[in-house]
């Protein structure tokens, strides 16, 4: 998968799991700032992309993921 | 040799009255928040809770228990002398010994009544359920008192911003007694004990009396790991409880869960496909999470409230620290 297309499917992810308008999802929003997805809401997110992208997101990893674009990359390296 | 003598068992146990004790003194959103630098609505989204109650100083635990038990003996037409045991869940006895349930059956004047406690904190009331329903099932006790009983507020730090809004005190019992029919299902119980730290006390009573100038031990919680152990493994053991009970989510009148967090029971409700005529308790939005005692003050709510009528089917769910968890179907009185 590109980044373009984890992009796009964490696009839909967000608006599914979080109810996020779908074209606000951008590399650069912060999901809590920007997108306003909660911690808890951030767990739903997780195992959303962990189903779609079969990958391990560990808890202690999760903390860092504070922009789409760093669960993008990281969702591309863990593939 | 002599043969010892078998108590005459019974068909089933049931429960035969439900009764809460809720503290007088409401606790609103607003005042939880300005410690905690929050406010109500980030409260409410966070976790469905409107308010909660926090006991005074007369209303201990013990205290609590004992007119939740009254209560629900009430609802069982049942007198405290008939009370053989008593069975108290809590997680917050103050002291180290001697356990509460004692306490409780001296002040309702169940003189007749074995007594002792038991803590698994949030699963600590379908446990005990389970406990008190075998002591029926084996000729031990013909009236039985489960009751969870908590004051939250004495081991939650106000201060603490992943927890003082989630947690209150308040008090629930059922009395059971034995039955023709078999009303109190096998339970599914479990427990992981290796995420026990994703809620547990920030230090033990040696490290406490060790430390010079220590605050006081209080709970602390990595909610988001809870949260989705909750949502993902209560599901498996609510329908391995009805597995074992022999029923589908369609022969249920209500669902019961402990009542941690409203966003934990949508997801737990939503992903069991739970048909619009389940009624789902959402107590918690009232009391918050008063760990050992929702699940009876929930489903005092829903009887009181006349949203499920006797006879129907519950299943209920405690689930917290440990982690561990117990939950059984029942049919309500």
């Amino acid at each position: 998968m590109t980044e373009e297309q984890i992009l796009a499917e964490m696009a839909i992810i967000l608006n599914e799991v979080a109810g996020v308008e779908a074209s606000k999802v951008t590399a650069d929003k912060s999901f809590l700032d920007d997108l306003e997805v909660d911690s808890l809401s951030m767990v739903e997110v997780v195992m959303a992309a962990e189903d779609k992208f079969d990958v391990k997101i560990p808890d202690e990893e999760v903390k860092n993921l504070r922009t789409v674009g760093d669960a993008v990359n990281f969702i591309l390296k863990a593939k | 040799m002599t043969k010892l003598t078998l108590p005459s068992r019974p068909i089933g146990s049931r429960i035969a009255g439900v009764g809460g004790y809720r503290p007088q003194r409401i606790v609103g959103n607003d005042e939880v928040a300005t410690l905690i630098d929050s406010s109500d609505q980030w409260i409410r989204e966070r976790s469905g809770i409107i308010h909660r109650r926090f006991a005074n100083e007369e209303e201990t635990v013990a205290e609590m228990a004992a007119r939740a038990t009254l209560k629900a003996l009430k609802h069982a037409q049942i007198n405290p002398t008939e009370v053989d045991l008593l069975i108290l869940a809590t997680a917050t006895n103050p002291a180290q010994l001697p356990n509460l349930a004692m306490e409780i059956t001296h002040k309702i004047g169940a003189t007749q009544a074995g007594a002792y406690d038991i803590g698994a904190a949030c699963s600590g009331f379908s446990y005990g359920l389970a406990a008190a329903s075998e002591a029926i099932l084996a000729g031990d006790s013909k009236v039985a008192v489960i009751v969870g009983s908590e004051r939250m507020s004495d081991f939650v730090s106000q201060y603490d911003r992943g927890t003082a809004f989630l947690f209150g005190d308040g008090a629930g019992a059922f009395v059971l007694t034995a039955s023709e029919e078999f009303s109190i299902a096998s339970p599914v119980w479990g427990a992981d004990g290796s995420m026990n730290e994703s809620i547990c006390m920030t230090k033990s009573w040696a490290q406490f009396h060790a430390e010079t100038a220590s605050e006081f031990p209080s709970l602390k919680m990595e909610g988001q790991k809870v949260f989705r152990w909750a949502i993902t493994e209560m599901v498996k053991v609510a329908n391995a409880a009805m597995a074992k009970a022999g029923i589908s989510v369609n022969d249920l009148g209500a669902f019961v869960p402990h009542q941690a967090n409203q966003r934990i029971t949508d997801h737990i409700a939503k992903s069991l496909n739970l048909p619009p005529s389940v009624v789902i308790a959402k107590d918690g939005i009232e009391m918050g999470n008063t760990t050992a005692a929702t699940i009876p003050l929930a489903l005092e709510t829903l009887i009181e409230n006349n949203e499920v009528k006797s006879g129907d089917l519950a299943l209920l769910i405690g689930f917290g620290a440990g982690l561990s968890y117990s939950g059984q179907v029942v049919v309500i009185p």
